[in-house]
């Protein structure tokens, strides 16, 4: 089957088995390898991509259902060279070890920040329980969009834990 | 020894650039021209013997390429293992298959669905057999495991002190004679500390592209042991280390899991031989926990005899341990590594008998922690116990048996290991000095006014990391299984290149823990070359010296320390070039600020770019000093590291539905020095999750016919940011002094520290409800059920 779709802002077409999904024609057929598989049935949120301003789990939609739709991944979020605010935070504030979650973790975030620009530490904790992350124990993934809420609002973060404690 | 200054500076992670915008390379990224995909046929049954395997339908199938069995693979032996007691898995099931998920063939087609496709059409005639699932009924041998064994049992691990048959029969003698003293208190409970599945976001997957020309492999993947996976290849198929170029590129997470060689990474490279063509294999998370080994499994009984003043007489834990059906890397030595820390931070006399046994259940291996979570746990909750039993404030109790600090450096443990450095007691009386501390007991007391079951707990714990010293080859820290016999030295290689930049090769195999970062400040601190200037590459067989890989809390003190004085020889040789071009002594050579200059005489300077000018053009170097500027060192330390600490947990319980929340979780770990307070923080920050997970909500759990019945992220509960408070960390700093930069270890506390923690604060809820142990994990319904046995006795 054909499918066309705007892909980070370039529009895109192929033939795809109609079992393709999202995330393998994203990954194989695109070669946009930012977005990961972890788990197969929705529940990780590693595969995490923004589906006309949605995030959505790119395991759990058929590349076909994608057709006409403007697709974001992790590869199109920053612009102009510059780093998204959600970027800028996971770097900040080590939200990031093995990588592997983060990119889907920053996709929910951004759909989060976009949905609730001031959230509470357990705003964001609920936020992001549909990604899983092994490595960080989330603790410094939440302050990492803590970090990005201030930013988008035009505020100055707060000092990170080791500058407080140094 | 002496050791450097404390380095303590945060710099931002040099890997976060790539990580944050997508382009990190995993290994399910690598793409090859040609590239064929494997999907394996996995057994429905955990015990059957295998009547025929027909593979024509597969074989016909579209894309197919190959479909091997045991037959084709056969020759290359089982997969090998450090530790090989026990059975050796073969290479693919033959004749008989001794676990669910075993794999039984391998199908090779041009797209992983046409893989996927045929691998569903092979048939495979089974006659399934009697599982031994239950650790009890198999440690009891009532049916084997391995026909050919003697027993289920495959080795036990008796300490006190370890190795030492007549310390054992007095620590044994002196616990039974304190028994029969007057007024003594025994406690005693059996504990399970539940199998896990260590669960990596990132799936296992390996690229394998052999070349008939080079004669080569280029091997991609996803291990925290690339040269021993070199090693393996090298050895199965008759080639010289050198012949296998492996890299582990970016690892998504590793937590011991990917600290094994697998049979599936030597099935790829077989494929690729056969078919001359590059073969990926990715596994999926179904497969995963059938493929991919496990954690833990352990029954036993912890003892404590003491008496009503708190003075502890003896320490017993006797036990089984789940090995599951075959042997890989470590499996049968991490209950033996669990003896090291036996009797944790305590000075009173310690008995330890762990069974290994056979299940027909997958390999367990290092998960972790790698046996010390299981040790510590049981010690810790076994004290709790008994200062509840005698009332006395669990701190009291234990401050009272530690081990002095008088006794340090290079106290002797009851079982038998010289510990580096330590001072226990001042760092639990930290841990209660801290403003939070005071504030949990106030959030409890209130909270118990009002009704509510809120309980505060409490554990130290110490463990042993930093593997190793070159003295510990004897028993197995080495990779000599796979014709490597390196001891598990450090290595570390400095080069300061042409234009003044540095590079740095290290043989770790990080997942995630910020080896780039480390390394470049660590690095910039001995040469002042800034941070941004220097590359720290890893991970790669074909580029770095000899190394041992990345597991036990050991790449800072024992790489790290290669790569420090690496870089010092780098620098004693730039002082000497620098002396002769600023005509001073080598000895008020200073370096920092992107160069070097004269003491006390800042203008007299050059930088770095202009020193490497002078060594890559020899002619302008002083008599006897050789072109080039790098220098490798190896580092074996004179032993491991013994980092240690104390937690505390706040947790309330709905006694109605059994639910339980974790509140607070405040920690006072030390772990000698810190290179980077961030990165230390961050992987307590994971380590404790992991540790908090199992205390509430992981288990693998299997059915009767040995199905696992936990093999997605639904039936195996990962907790979510959702499920677990912010942490309140703090530190004591208690140098080691078995290396040079005085550090310990900080990859596997956090999970040493937390899971009793949270069980004794959970206890310390329900207590006055009669609940006096529940076992891992604190689901609801087995507190819930907890509270009503209490209720009904």
């Amino acid at each position: 089957m054909r499918v066309s779709m705007t892909v980070n802002g370039r529009s895109v077409g192929a033939e795809v088995e109609p079992r393709t999904l999202l995330v393998h024609f994203l990954r194989e057929q695109l070669n946009l390898t930012g977005t990961h598989v972890g788990c197969e049935t929705g529940y990780c949120g590693a595969c995490t991509v923004m589906v006309d301003g949605t995030t959505t789990k790119s395991c759990t939609m058929l590349a076909v259902q994608a057709d006409g739709a403007s697709i974001t991944t992790i590869e199109g979020l920053a612009q102009d060279g510059q780093l998204h605010p959600v970027q800028e935070g996971f770097w900040e504030r080590h939200g990031l070890q093995c990588g592997y979650c983060t990119p889907g973790m920053i996709m929910s975030a951004v759909g989060l920040l976009e949905a609730n620009p001031n959230p509470t530490e357990a705003e964001i904790r609920h936020g992001i329980e549909g990604n899983l992350c092994r490595c960080t124990g989330y603790h410094n993934i939440v302050k990492a969009i803590e970090y990005a809420a201030s930013k988008m609002r035009g505020e100055t973060p707060a000092p990170a834990e080791w500058e407080v404690k140094a | 020894m002496s050791t450097t200054s404390v380095l303590g500076g945060v710099i931002k992670r040099r890997e976060d650039p790539a990580l944050i915008k997508g382009r990190g390379l995993y290994v399910d990224d690598v793409k090859m021209v040609g590239m064929l995909h494997v999907a394996f046929v996995r057994s429905p049954f955990a015990h059957a013997t295998i009547k025929s395997i027909d593979t024509s339908k597969a074989l016909s199938q579209p894309g197919v390429v190959a479909v091997y069995t045991a037959d084709e693979v056969r020759h290359l032996g089982p997969l090998l293992a450090q530790v090989a007691v026990g059975k050796l898995r073969p290479l693919l099931a033959d004749g008989v298959v001794k676990h669910s998920g075993e794999a039984v063939a391998m199908v090779v087609a041009e797209g992983r669905n046409e893989a996927e496709d045929a691998a569903e059409s092979v048939e495979v005639d089974y006659d399934q057999m009697k599982a031994v699932v239950n650790l009890k009924e198999a440690a009891a041998n009532k049916a084997k495991v391995h026909d050919d064994l003697d027993s289920n049992v495959l080795i036990t691990w008796e300490a006190g002190p370890w190795g030492n048959a007549e310390g054992i029969a007095q620590t044994k003698q002196a616990i039974a004679d304190a028994k029969v003293q007057p007024e003594v208190v025994i406690v005693s409970q059996e504990m399970v500390n539940q199998r896990l599945i260590p669960t990596a976001i990132e799936p296992r997957a390996v690229v394998a592209d052999w070349n008939e020309g080079y004669g080569r492999f280029t091997v991609y993947s996803s291990t925290q042991i690339p040269h021993a996976l070199a090693g393996a290849i090298a050895k199965t198929f008759g080639l010289a280390s050198n012949a296998v170029d492996v890299t582990a590129p970016e690892v998504g997470g590793g937590f011991g899991a990917k600290l094994n060689v697998y049979a599936d990474e030597i099935l790829v490279c077989f494929a690729s031989m056969e078919l001359n063509a590059p073969v990926k294999y990715t596994e999926s998370r179904r497969e995963s926990p059938n493929n991919t080994i496990q954690g833990r499994g352990w029954v036993a009984t912890a003892t404590i005899t003491g008496r009503h003043d708190g003075e502890i007489l003896g320490f017993e834990l006797e036990g089984i341990a789940d090995m599951g059906a075959y042997t890989q890397n470590f499996t049968v030595a991490i209950p033996f590594l669990g003896t090291f820390v036996g009797s944790g931070q305590y000075k009173f006399p310690t008995y330890w008998k762990i069974d290994c046994v056979a299940t027909h259940t997958m390999t367990t291996d290092a998960y972790r922690g790698a046996g010390r979570p299981e040790a510590i746990y049981y010690l810790e909750r076994i004290v709790d116990v008994f200062a509840r039993e005698i009332g006395m404030d669990p701190a009291d109790v234990r401050r009272r048996n530690y081990i002095p600090a008088s006794s340090f450096p290079n106290a002797v443990s009851p079982i038998g290991f010289a510990m580096d450095t330590g001072d226990y007691a001042q760092n639990l009386d930290a841990l209660l000095a801290t403003a939070e501390f005071a504030d949990l007991k106030a959030q409890r007391d209130q909270a118990r006014s009002e009704g509510r079951h809120v309980g505060l707990g409490l554990s130290s714990y110490v463990e042993v990391c930093g593997f190793g010293p070159s003295a510990l080859v004897g028993l197995g820290f080495s990779w000599s299984t796979y014709d490597l016999p390196s001891a598990f030295n450090g290595s570390g290689l400095v080069r300061v290149n042409a234009d003044g930049t540095a590079t740095v090769i290290i043989g770790t195999g990080p997942s995630g823990q910020g080896h780039e970062t480390t390394w470049a400040q660590l690095v910039a601190n001995e040469l002042g070359i800034p941070t941004d200037d220097i590359r720290v590459t890893h991970g790669s067989t074909a580029e770095s010296p000899m190394g041992v890989g990345t597991f036990g809390s050991r790449s800072a003190a024992v790489d790290g320390s290669a790569t420090y004085l690496a870089a010092r020889k780098v620098r004693d040789k730039a002082a000497r070039i620098v002396a002769h071009v600023l005509e001073a002594s080598a000895d008020d050579i200073r370096f920092e600020d992107g160069g070097a200059h004269v003491a006390g005489s800042p203008d007299k300077s050059v930088t770095w770019k202009e020193i490497a000018t002078h060594a890559y053009q020899p002619h302008t170097l002083p008599e006897g000093v050789e072109g080039g500027l790098e220098a490798h060192s190896v580092f074996s330390p004179a032993n491991a590291t013994w980092p240690f600490g104390a937690h505390a947990a706040l947790v309330e319980v709905d006694v109605e539905t059994g639910d339980m929340q974790l509140m607070r979780y405040l920690a006072m770990d030390d772990c000698g020095n810190v290179i980077s307070p961030m990165i230390v923080d961050g992987q307590l920050h994971g380590g404790l999750v992991q540790g908090i997970a199992q205390a509430m909500f992981e288990e693998a759990i299997y059915d009767a016919d040995g199905n696992c019945l936990t093999t997605t992220l639904l039936d195996y509960p990962l907790p979510t940011a959702g499920d677990v408070p912010s942490f309140d960390l703090h530190r004591t700093v208690t140098p080691s002094n078995v290396n040079p930069l005085g550090v310990k270890g900080i990859g596997e506390a956090g999970t040493i520290g937390s899971a009793q923690t949270v069980v004794n604060a959970a206890v310390d809820a329900l207590y006055d409800l009669g609940v006096r142990h529940i076992d891992m994990p604190l689901r609801p319904r087995r507190v819930w059920q907890a509270i009503q046995n209490a209720r009904k006795s």
